[in-house]
């Protein structure tokens, strides 16, 4: 079979906030090993469509293009995923074409890019991070053992892409489930020596309304994390640890 | 431990200066430090959400003083993200009998002696206790079976010296500051007497806002900046106690590189263009293995180096097996034969030309029987090393490897070329040196630029790192400077005769005019030139010609073509006239123009440095030649008068202003500490007077 010669691109696209979103198709020139991300960079030289109407190009947030940075998360062929790891000859084998949406549990900004400013918010609400005395020189830290760190390591590896926001049933308009990427930030903040001081300030911000509780358990979540992250695990482990905490707290009362 | 001496931390506290510049003379009744006289919360401004930028940010803190964050993506998205193997510190955990001072010499003869040694010093003996700050912070680095950190070998040095989480560890050392920052974003702003202020957080982040200019008041000292906000494409100044910009390196300007796409220096180059002298532009380093790509070319680490990959190419140009079946015989590891002592893992500078010379001079790169040709590819193989370690020790680099190449390189040696990587060039920055041979704590001279009140650290000063940087000494860079540059501005501050907080609103709203006219001019643009064409064209021309080899007569026709390109910039057509809403085409038009101005900085240093040091290779002047090199390059802008292009200042001395006194630097660099002399990696443990003691070569 001949190499295919050109990417046909079908875009949503959006002029800003609260518009409503619109479709165009673009047809782009075929490189060997083409990700996404350089397919939309091609739009960014001749931005028309692939009928020849001139147009603005494609907006699009990326950085690292080594899905390591979180970004370029989008939805590509109706599965939520960063654009930089998706490969053209894999998305179109046959030179279909590639459909490319932003996400949305997220407000967009315009086109492909999203606010996911509630996901660092999240992050404020649940406490994910270790309370230190300070940066100055205060000698090493408590010893873990490997075994420690190779649970951890994993945990740690979220970049806040969205993903497993996008991909779960409970996070809606109607709903203030804060998700798997926070509720996983509790778990790996836990079992750290020193994080694990002020476990119970963690736990009691994920024990109310829109805390693990509001897990419906689909696991769709672990099905998209990029970095395979064990969430489902790690919503589990932090609904065992609210659990514990919610008994004990009613015995000591 | 360490001879280092923190910042007196108590002392910042109560925002005394902690340092021996003299107090000005009108400090009769101490001025509140928090409110200024107007009432308002006094806060310094941090430009660049990465290691440094983030560091700094900290230490402000506790220092006192109420910070504004801009980050041109979401803080956690830095490019710091993309760091992978490991930062140095010399805690000797493998008693081989490392310390600071091997450290110091050790980066300081990688560097081919071109970096002043007191700051290297100072990072060097603080990087234990930076190592140990990031482990109680929570960076899961990896363990010894006793639970201590583990360290690995990297370039430069025989020593176990860098720590390291699996192969990702600039993204959770970035993750631990940002977790940091996120909690000083809650805490409150207390003023002058203790009490809370109501509706003020430490730190205010601004993510998604594109550093446009600084604020300077009539005297030409920094108080503040203009930024766009990207969503709306609002211009909007902010007064600023003191800027610091750590916005990073510029590796863009050459195209496709290793760096993220949002490196292209557009912050440092606008303040070079207001009279920030920029230092060593010319120094750009090639990191040997990264993977040949058509967006990027992606990195693979020096630490698969240091957990004993080994280079190689086929004995036989037109061998056409896969790498996997070539045996040992046919195999040629030529950085190990070469360089017996150090092997695959000498200084990059070093290793790329190496890789360069087999595969492009000698077309000896892996044969590809579909094109018929050597490509410009050599092997990094780990197969040979066993699965588990590599899974534990390696597996995000492995995975990316995985991922963009299409191939598992646990059974099939990675097909791998040099890449830009980094620049050791950058803002030139100030340091004060102490009586020890390391620099002053809480100096406000300490990685200062020559524009009073703004700061600089991270990739986008030119300090620590000379001709050469050694890896995993860039994470340790960019913290030790910004573990620096907070107290600096803290001293800085508490000395200003009057806070940008208090001046009339005439100096911000003119800089903010300023900068909404020049993003008017870009949106009215009409020619029929593409910005992003335009950079394939500069990025093409400053890969092939302005990076492993140089040679003058290239390079003036570099630097024609930077003209060439300059001028039709003038004539681009702006993809996209969207006002109010998100609008990148014309963001990138400034970032483009930008990066013109700073090719050229790196260009001309480059043909008027006729010598070879370290990443500066010349082949027509293959010697280092320190009776006439053994110095800084300080560029200064030269605005073109007339329809022109800009040019650039070369001086030998920079002069400038602290709170009335005036301050002298030369071009000179302080070799104090090692004595300069020839670099040769040939023979095992020349790159320091210690000889490790169990180290395997």
């Amino acid at each position: 079979m001949s190499a295919p010669t050109k990417v046909k691109l079908r875009v949503k696209r959006q002029d800003g906030p609260g518009l409503s979103g619109y479709w165009q198709d673009f047809e782009v020139p075929w490189q060997p090993n083409m990700n996404v991300v350089s397919a939309l960079m091609e739009i960014q030289k001749k931005p028309a469509t692939a009928s020849g109407q001139k147009v603005t190009p494609v907006v699009w947030e990326c950085a690292c293009l080594e899905e390591v940075c979180g970004s370029c998360t989008m939805i590509i062929n109706g599965r939520v995923r960063q654009s930089c790891s998706a490969f053209v000859d894999q998305l179109a084998p046959n030179g279909e074409a590639i459909v490319l949406a932003p996400m949305t549990k997220f407000p967009v900004v315009r086109d492909l890019v999203v606010d996911r400013s509630r996901m660092f918010d999240d992050l404020k609400r649940v406490h994910a991070w270790v309370t230190l005395d300070g940066s100055h020189a205060l000698g090493p830290g408590p010893r873990q053992s490997p075994e420690s760190q190779e649970e951890a390591y994993p945990l740690s590896r979220c970049m806040t892409c969205g993903c497993c926001l996008e991909a779960c049933p409970q996070i809606n308009a109607a709903s203030d489930f804060v998700g798997p990427a926070a509720l996983n930030q509790v778990r790996l903040f836990n079992l750290h020596p020193s994080g694990k001081m002020h476990a119970n300030e963690r736990l009691d911000t994920v024990m109310g309304d829109g805390g693990v509780e509001g897990c419906g358990k689909a696991q769709n979540c672990v099905e998209v994390c990029p970095k395979e992250i064990p969430l489902v695990d790690s919503i589990a482990e932090v609904g065992r640890q609210t659990t514990k905490r919610m008994i004990l707290g009613w015995l000591l009362k | 431990m360490c001879a280092f001496e923190w910042p007196d931390f108590r002392a910042s506290l109560t925002l005394r200066p902690l340092s021996p510049t003299p107090a000005p003379t009108d400090m009769a009744s101490p001025k509140p430090l928090i409110r200024s006289e107007s009432g308002k919360v006094r806060r310094a401004t941090v430009v660049g959400g990465g290691l440094a930028g983030l560091m700094t940010v900290i230490k402000l803190c506790e220092a006192g003083v109420p910070v504004d964050l801009f980050s041109l993506v979401p803080v956690k998205r830095s490019h710091s993200v993309c760091a992978q193997g490991g930062i140095n510190a010399s805690v000797d955990t493998k008693g081989e009998g490392d310390s600071p001072q091997v450290h110091l010499e050790e980066t300081v003869y990688g560097g081919d002696f071109l970096a002043n040694q007191p700051p290297i010093k100072g990072m060097c003996d603080a990087a234990p206790s930076i190592v140990f700050m990031l482990d109680r912070m929570g960076v899961p680095f990896n363990r010894t079976p006793e639970g201590l950190l583990d360290f690995r070998r990297f370039g430069g040095t025989l020593f176990h010296r860098t720590a390291f989480a699996g192969a990702t560890t600039g993204q959770q050392i970035l993750y631990a500051l940002d977790e940091q920052v996120r909690r000083w974003e809650t805490a409150d702003v207390e003023d002058d007497k203790g009490e809370r202020v109501p509706g003020e957080k430490m730190v205010r982040k601004f993510e998604w806002w594109d550093f446009l200019a600084l604020v300077l008041d009539d005297g030409g000292v920094c108080r503040g900046i203009v930024a766009q906000d990207l969503k709306t494409m609002a211009i909007r100044a902010f007064p600023g106690d003191a800027v610091c910009l750590a916005t990073g390196g510029c590796s863009i300007v050459f195209g496709r590189s290793t760096n993220s796409i949002i490196n292209t220096g557009t912050a440092a180059s606008a303040v070079y263009q207001q009279g920030a002298c920029y230092a060593n532009g010319e120094f750009i380093q090639l990191h040997p293995t990264a993977i040949p790509g058509a967006d990027k070319l992606r990195l693979i680490s020096e630490s698969v180096r240091g957990e004993g990959g080994r280079i190689w190419v086929p004995r036989d140009p037109k061998e056409r097996r896969p790498g996997r079946d070539v045996p040992e015989s046919a195999r040629d590891y030529f950085l190990e034969e070469k360089y017996p002592g150090y092997g695959n893992l000498v200084p990059r500078d070093i290793a790329s030309r190496e890789l360069f010379t087999k595969a492009f001079h000698e077309k000896r790169g892996v044969y590809n029987a579909q094109s018929g040709k050597n490509e410009n590819e050599v092997y990094l193989d780990v197969t040979h090393l066993p699965r588990d370690v590599l899974k534990k020790k390696l597996a995000g680099v492995l995975e990316i490897y995985e991922k963009f190449a299409g191939e598992d390189p646990f059974d099939n040696p990675m097909r791998v070329f040099p890449a830009v990587h980094y620049s050791m060039g950058g803002l030139w920055v100030d340091f004060e040196r102490a009586s020890t041979g390391s620099v002053i704590a809480g100096s406000p001279r300490n990685q200062a630029t020559n524009i009073p009140g703004l700061y600089a650290c991270g990739e986008a000063d030119y300090q620590y790192h000379g001709a050469n940087r050694l890896g995993a000494n860039s994470l340790l860079s960019c913290l030790w400077a910004g573990m620096t540059t907070g107290p600096a501005i803290a001293a800085f501050r508490a000395n200003m005769k009057s806070s940008a907080w208090d001046l009339p609103a005439s100096i911000f709203d003119k800089a903010e005019k300023r900068a909404t006219k020049d993003f008017q001019a870009i949106l009215a643009m009409d020619g029929s030139e593409n910005a992003y064409a335009l950079h394939d064209e500069l990025g093409e021309v400053m890969l092939v010609d302005c990076t492993i080899e140089r040679n003058n007569a290239t390079l003036d026709r570099v630097l024609a073509k930077i003209d060439e390109i300059d001028q039709r910039s003038r004539a681009i057509g702006v993809t996209d006239t969207a006002t109010g809403k998100m609008n990148q085409g014309a963001q990138y038009v400034r970032h483009l123009r930008n990066m013109i101005v700073l090719a050229r900085v790196i260009a001309l240093g480059a043909r008027a440095r006729d010598e070879s040091r370290g990443a500066h290779y010349k082949a027509e002047f293959p010697q280092r030649d320190d009776g006439r090199w053994l110095r800084t390059t300080l560029a200064f802008h030269s605005r073109a008068d007339g329809a022109g292009p800009d040019g650039v200042r070369f001086v030998r001395e920079v002069d400038y202003d602290l709170h009335g006194e005036r301050v002298h630097a030369t071009d000179s660099v302080d070799t104090s500490l090692v004595r300069p002399r020839p670099r040769k990696y040939e023979t095992a443990g020349t790159a320091s007077t210690a000889q490790a003691t169990h180290a395997k070569p």
